[in-house]
């Protein structure tokens, strides 16, 4: 069970795989995801399902290596097993042919925007599509994205590559364009949602926001995930992950996003440590 | 009437009297130096000694008609077991015991005896009653200790299918009652670990997990098999169990599972957990190890908990033993109405926990990091008795103060988690979200399908939870088994 079948490195960090895992690839509907863990001592990691085969009961998924979790994540290899999935959680995305569809992801937030734009696409919508990175080296499924978009733009904060400048700046291109647009969704590091948000605000453009809050349990039951959505606590778990991006307070997200920094830092370091001893030590022996 | 002191006394008669056996006091049960385990994860208490047990047990006086039992809801037979022990004949205990009640070493730890089978004992009404929870732990800590546990004869598969949706008490009594009926019992569990809240809620210090696995290992050697990571009503819904995986009958027993919050300002501010996060993250995935364990929690000088419950304690005492310096305990009505069971509080207040009596947050404030840095509470007075029939708290004007916290834990109780209920059509509840279940015989709106527990009662206790199970394992098996085979088989 949960075997790994395939392994891409994207980019620096960022891992693309194929699992097995026959029951949720069956049910899962875009804009759901599932919640791993590595190993008997590790800690419980929610991941977007990025796409699935029901025929094949497989998943993909994609992850950037963030912290040790993400780290064990990326060492298994083909062959290794993801020692627990559960899911498929959290509610589906609303998806209907809305007319004109736009598509925004960020750095790893590409990743959970791709299915999305592909079912809006599959259900008769005009996709645009928007994603971006830092540079070049970091900018993720151009041709995934290409694939289910009408249209797609690519910026680069440094210009390395595509347009040079933010996902904002392409936004308010279209914009200028003369383009309205009936539904769109964001998703990416906190602070681009919270400016999407507040462009798409100004523009009139209904926009949903995928959130990946703290969670443990991922099904409701203790509470981690909460974040304010027009005022009122929300959990992002069950009632989410997709919110009216309009009225979510993300200032209030990102300082719970930073709630463990700390111990996730240690955590990180001793892993680093272990790993750089290993080494060590095996050099030793080979010498 | 005036006391009359100057009634002569009665001519004494010559009465034989039996010689009067020396009367042996309820024996106290060893256990850890408050100082002590309030910086340890181990065990509180340690349990009876072999002779302490015996001791103990010879106190039962073998009623001919027990009321002890009735007291029980799952109706051991009690004086059995404790004749038993009192004659040193523990195989023979141990097996009454669970011919009954297949996880008494969890029962013997958590279930509030003093309000069920103890407060009924006859000997209790002069003196002190029979310890029957120690003697229950005892004799279940003897067999894990001492035997390979014994699984008892699984007559011939009768041909139907049972699942089961949750591994916590519920659902375990009822695997664990059809399992030996002959059934062919799956339960499905949403986490990666047995056990329910008796893995993710309850403490290291009150139920070691290693008990929890080994009466699960139990319950498994029936023949019962566990799916993890199966949350039903996303995973597989009730529907799919019924009528395409063939199950002939399903018990729902997920529990109380969504977290109430208070809706005061601040509340969603770092450092505020539901009890349940932050248990889950100590029990379940031994933050309190890390970074052993790769789980966080915070760890913080000046604890709050807020809630007078047995979650209350336990998350308090965690508090504590994860290195806090203060944990005060909220709690807005005074200590006689708290329905946390005597003994936890008993051991809280040993511990230091720091009681909050009569108090209620209205506010908390952060620093510029989003941290949480006070709590703002109100003094209270008990005023009219309220629908519960304890005396409603009153806020007092003007009588507001600050506490400076850095983490607070939120334990005002449960609701049901709506997740397998709004999956699941046809499937009544009522304005809670908790199903709607038979008081007998535990089925519920769609026939075939059986709740109990937590998600029908709303939060309570652990072997209500079993009382439940086990009627609807007997339910369950007079409908099955009511049904024909050629049915049973399509």
């Amino acid at each position: 069970m949960n075997e790994i079948l395939e392994k891409r490195v994207l980019s620096e960090g960022v891992k693309d795989i194929i699992v097995s895992s026959p029951v949720i690839a069956r049910k899962r509907k875009a804009g759901q995801f599932i919640i791993l863990r590595v190993h008997e001592r590790g800690e419980r990691i929610p991941l977007t399902i990025v796409g699935s085969d029901p025929e094949a009961g497989t998943l993909r998924l994609i992850f950037q290596e963030v912290g040790k979790s993400t780290m064990q994540l990326g060492e298994l290899e083909v062959g290794d097993s993801i020692l627990d999935i559960a899911g498929p959680l959290g509610k589906p995305t609303h998806i209907e042919n809305f007319g004109r569809v736009l598509c925004v992801g960020g750095g790893i937030g590409v990743a959970p925007v791709l299915p999305i734009a592909a079912a809006m696409k599959e259900a008769g919508n005009e996709v645009i599509s928007i994603i971006g990175a830092r540079n070049k080296e970091l900018l993720i499924l151009e041709d995934d994205m290409k694939a289910v978009s009408d249209r797609l733009i690519v910026t680069t904060d440094d210009g390395s590559y595509g347009k040079h400048g933010f996902v904002t700046d392409a936004i308010s291109m279209l914009v200028e364009e003369g383009l309205t647009f009936e539904q769109s969704v964001s998703i990416g590091p906190v602070i681009m949602m919270k400016f999407t948000s507040a462009l798409a605000k100004k523009n009139n453009i209904p926009m949903m926001v995928s959130l990946n809050s703290i969670m443990v349990d991922g099904t409701g039951m203790c509470g981690g995930c909460r974040v304010s959505v027009d005022g009122k606590s929300e959990f992002v778990c069950v009632d989410g992950p997709e919110f009216d991006g309009w009225l979510v307070d993300f200032d209030q997200l990102m300082k719970r996003q930073a709630a463990y920094l700390e111990q996730e830092r240690r955590s990180s370091e001793e892993y680093h440590r272990c790993k750089l001893d290993a080494q060590v030590e095996n050099l030793e022996k080979q010498s | 009437m005036t006391e009359n002191t100057n009634t002569p006394e009665m001519p004494k008669k010559e009465i034989k009297k039996k010689p009067k056996k020396p009367k042996i006091p309820r024996q106290p049960m060893p256990e850890q130096d408050p100082q002590v385990r309030a910086h340890n994860f181990k065990e509180v208490p340690f349990g009876y000694s072999i002779e302490t047990a015996m001791l103990e047990a010879s106190r039962c006086i073998m009623c001919k008609k027990p009321k002890c039992v009735d007291g029980c809801p799952v109706e051991i037979n009690i004086p059995g077991f404790l004749k038993a022990i009192r004659d040193g004949e523990f195989d023979d205990a141990i097996k009454i015991l669970k011919s009954d009640n297949a996880l008494p070493a969890i029962c013997g730890r958590v279930c509030p005896q003093e309000e069920q089978c103890e407060i009924k004992c006859v000997v209790g009404i002069k003196d002190e009653p029979v310890a029957i929870g120690r003697l229950e732990r005892f004799i279940a800590d003897w067999e894990r200790e001492h035997r390979e546990i014994a699984i008892p004869e699984i007559p011939e598969w009768t041909g139907r299918k049972v699942a089961i949706v949750g591994s916590g008490p519920a659902g375990l009594t009822v695997a664990g009652e059809l399992a030996k009926l002959g059934h062919k019992v799956t339960i499905y569990e949403a986490l990666h670990k047995p056990g329910g809240v008796l893995m993710y809620g309850i403490p290291e210090f009150r139920l070691p997990k290693a008990i929890v696995e080994a009466e699960v290992d139990y319950v498994k050697k029936l023949g019962v098999e566990v799916v993890y990571n199966a949350i039903i009503g996303k995973y597989l819904t009730i529907d799919e169990l019924k009528d395409e995986m063939g199950f002939h009958a399903i018990f729902i027993g997920t529990g109380a599972g969504l977290p109430y919050f208070m809706n005061i300002p601040g509340e969603d501010l770092v450092g505020i957990y539901s009890a349940n996060e932050y248990l889950t993250r100590a029990n379940l995935m031994k933050a309190y190890d890390f970074p052993n364990y790769d789980t966080p929690i915070a760890r913080s000088k000046n604890v709050a908990v807020i809630g007078g419950g047995n979650v209350a304690m336990d998350a308090a005492r965690t508090a504590l033993r994860l290195g806090a310096e203060n944990v005060y305990l909220a709690y807005r009505r005074s200590q006689q109405e708290m329905p946390a069971r005597n003994e936890e509080i008993h051991h809280a207040e040993q511990e230091g926990i720091q009681f909050n009596l009569l108090t209620n947050p209205i506010r908390f404030d952060g620093d510029d990091k989003g941290f949480v840095k006070s709590m703002t509470c109100i003094k209270m007075e008990l005023g009219e008795p309220d629908a519960s029939g304890r005396r409603r708290p009153v806020p007092m004007e003007g009588s507001e103060f600050e506490l400076a916290v850095d983490t607070v834990v939120v334990s005002i109780g449960n609701g049901a988690n709506p997740v397998l209920t709004e999956a699941t059509p046809g499937l009544e509840t009522n304005k809670w979200g908790n199903i709607l279940a038979d008081d007998d015989t535990c089925e519920t709106s769609i026939k075939g399908v059986y709740a109990g527990g937590d998600i029908v009662i709303g939060a309570a206790t652990v072997i209500l939870a079993m009382g439940a199970g086990k009627r609807a394992a007997r339910a369950m098996h007079e409908q099955m088994m009511s049904m024909e085979l050629e049915e049973v088989m399509k």
